[in-house]
């Protein structure tokens, strides 16, 4: 039988990156491609070991269209389809829809982990399967960290490792009670009445899938569910079905309360006691079944200890504006772990962080900047006429998908010397652009306000002062007219 | 969602009881901001109103520093509810840590809570009495 050599061996490289989700195959595939020496480990037995287990019931809530107004192998192409990692190459581009029916535009899991596994297939990832991260020691030139294979020494650790920990807040009896990864199998809910211990997606996407099975449901938590911002997320699907049930009468209740205690009774049931918050008094709920959909928390291993500070409740590493650690530098996150970098909380909407569509170009742009900081890439600086700026600019508010999938987080930046020239900056987070003390420049956005309402933004910084400017939405969202140009030329000029 | 025992010792949210405590927990987010990195940012529309649960923070107009603020203390709101851009700098002095409340979810929160509007305007008049004393 031959012997199947495992790459990455434990020595000393540039950068390791943990895990194999998309986090972690989007930040080797553009490592690779800057040419960054680096290993990628990971505990799993293969790619995307995330979707082995979840969404319990099946589907992603984020979607893919099969066809769309751009060809697949275009980078406008990206738009239209949410759950695919991102390549230059045109022939590795959309590998999800590649393996999706046509039954939904939200891709089973099945699906989701076949494209990953083309894509890793595709573009020659090299991944070391079976090997964990087991502990950190920092250094005074970067970091050891010990795995199941041995030590591995890097100057700089990217943490792909997914927000995967089951986590239950501090409630009294929380004990008792399953959390959302120990689910069981919905004909085990048959006739049965279930309280659900929250009321995001998590639980809404319980309560969706037990629908067919419950006799009676209740999602429970002390904050109403956002009808007006969920009316534009992505997630809504989830919320529809539910949400009609309780609204028409039906057997399915959306209680807004806080839970004071969950107690066994002698018949193998529960009594959960709660308190009103959107309506006064307080109520014992009776359940066959208590499932705590309540979250995940990021796998951080012994990094607290290191120093590596956290955020929501100790669930998330607070980070910088490039995913970097703010107390632990030189460790960064990729994939749905950087949910702790917030931006600038443009019009109250959040990045896409935590979803494929989001964290694939933080990647992208976490790569370079990396590649840039070990000096194996120069700065992007591109030079190009300073009267062509707002046409490149108009340009990009169409074809930059950057610009689309992480609204009003990535920026598209081009330097202005006031000499005639111009220097094109590449894509930088949003944050990064406005608080840098740098000479003039300009960035665009795309943003999206809490109405849906999509325009572009141009945040222009002349002589340390910063400006923003909305520029009109347009109804197909056509910001590449002349409208456009003659505006950027103007906040340019 | 902010640790709940901690917002509790918060003197804006002092007026509610357990339960609305939690909600309000469930509505903020938890942030932390490095020494010297900006919160709020001079020129722009602001992203949220901030309360400050651990640590301090800075207001700078040209490089002045008007004032420092401590736990407890919140920056933030005006911008939001004026509808205009921040017109000082906050930056974190050391390590800050902050409750947000969302450039959206501000006016909501004050109409449910009427009593953090009432605490926030009690502050609003003390600011406004020490700028008319300071300039008379």
């Amino acid at each position: 039988m031959a012997v199947v050599e495992r790459p990455h061996p434990p020595r000393a490289y540039d950068v390791v990156v943990i895990g194999s989700g998309p986090g972690g195959l989007q930040t080797s595939y553009c490592l690779d491609r800057l040419g960054v020496d680096h290993a990628v480990l990971s505990a799993d037995a293969g790619p995307g070991g995330m979707f082995q287990r979840w969404p319990v019931f099946q589907r992603l809530i984020s979607w893919s269209k099969p066809d769309a107004p751009a060809p697949r192998d275009s980078v406008e192409y990206e738009r239209y389809d949410h759950n695919s990692l991102v390549a230059d190459d045109p022939e590795n581009r959309a590998l999800v829809p590649a393996h999706m029916g046509r039954e939904s535009v939200f891709p089973a899991r099945t699906e989701m982990e076949a494209g990953l596994r083309a894509f890793e297939d595709k573009t020659g990832i090299r991944v070391r399967y079976g090997c964990r991260w087991e502990s950190t020691s920092v250094g005074e030139d970067g970091f050891a960290l010990a795995t199941s294979d041995g030590e591995y020494r890097c100057r700089v650790a990217v943490l792909a490792v997914g927000m995967t920990d089951p986590w239950k807040p501090d409630l009294a009896g929380i004990e008792h009670v399953p959390h959302y990864a120990e689910t069981g199998a919905a004909t085990d809910y048959r006739d049965r009445s279930v309280v659900l211990i929250g009321k995001r997606n998590s639980g809404f996407e319980l309560a969706d899938g037990l629908l067919p099975w419950a006799r009676r449901i209740v999602l429970v938590s002390p904050r109403a569910v956002q009808t007006a911002v969920l009316a534009h997320a992505t997630v809504r699907p989830r919320y529809f079905q539910p949400l009609e049930e309780y609204q028409v009468g039906g057997a399915v209740f959306a209680l807004d309360a806080a839970v004071d205690g969950i107690e066994r009774t002698a018949e193998g049931g529960f009594r959960v006691a709660v308190s009103g918050t959107t309506w006064t008094g307080s109520s014992v709920l009776e359940a066959d079944a208590v499932i705590a959909a309540t979250g995940f928390r990021v796998p951080l291993g012994d990094l607290p200890q290191a120093g590596l500070h956290t955020v929501l409740g100790d669930r998330v590493p607070a980070l910088n504006a490039y995913w970097e650690s703010i107390s632990l530098p030189g460790v960064f996150f990729a994939g749905n772990a950087t949910v702790g970098a917030l931006g600038l909380r443009r019009h109250g909407v959040g990045s896409t962080s935590t979803s494929v569509r989001g964290f694939r170009y933080n990647a992208r742009v976490l790569a370079r900047h990396i590649a840039e900081r070990l000096g194996r890439v120069p700065q992007h600086a591109r030079p190009l006429p300073e009267d062509e700026v707002a046409l490149v600019l108009a340009g990009e508010l169409r074809r930059c998908a950057e610009l689309w999938g992480q609204k009003a987080y990535l920026a598209r930046v081009i330097g202005l010397d006031g000499s005639r020239r111009a220097f094109d900056r590449g894509v930088q987070p949003l944050s990064h652009f406005v608080d840098e003390s740098g000479p003039d420049a300009v960035a665009v956005t795309i943003e999206t306000d809490r109405d849906g309402v999509t325009f572009p933004c141009v945040y222009v910084r002349r002589g340390g002062r910063l400006r923003e400017e909305h520029l009109d939405p347009h109804p197909l969202s056509e910001f590449e007219g002349e409208p456009y140009r003659r505006a950027l030329a103007a906040l340019v000029g | 969602m902010v640790d709940r025992e901690t917002l509790s010792r918060v003197t804006l949210f002092a007026d509610l009881d357990g339960p609305h405590l939690d909600e309000v927990a469930h509505t903020l987010d938890d942030e932390r901001f490095p020494n010297g990195s900006r919160v709020v940012r001079r020129g722009l529309s602001s992203g949220g109103l901030y309360v400050i649960l651990e640590g301090a923070a800075s207001v700078v107009v040209d490089g002045d520093e008007r004032a420092v603020l401590k736990p407890g203390d919140f920056f933030g709101e005006a911008s939001i509810l004026i509808g205009d851009v921040a017109i000082a700098d906050v930056a974190a002095l050391g390590d800050l840590r902050c409750a947000v409340a969302d450039a959206g979810d501000l006016r909501p929160l004050l109409r449910r809570f009427p009593s953090i509007a009432i605490r926030m305007l009690e502050v609003g008049a003390r600011r406004l009495r020490g700028a008319n004393e300071w300039q008379s």
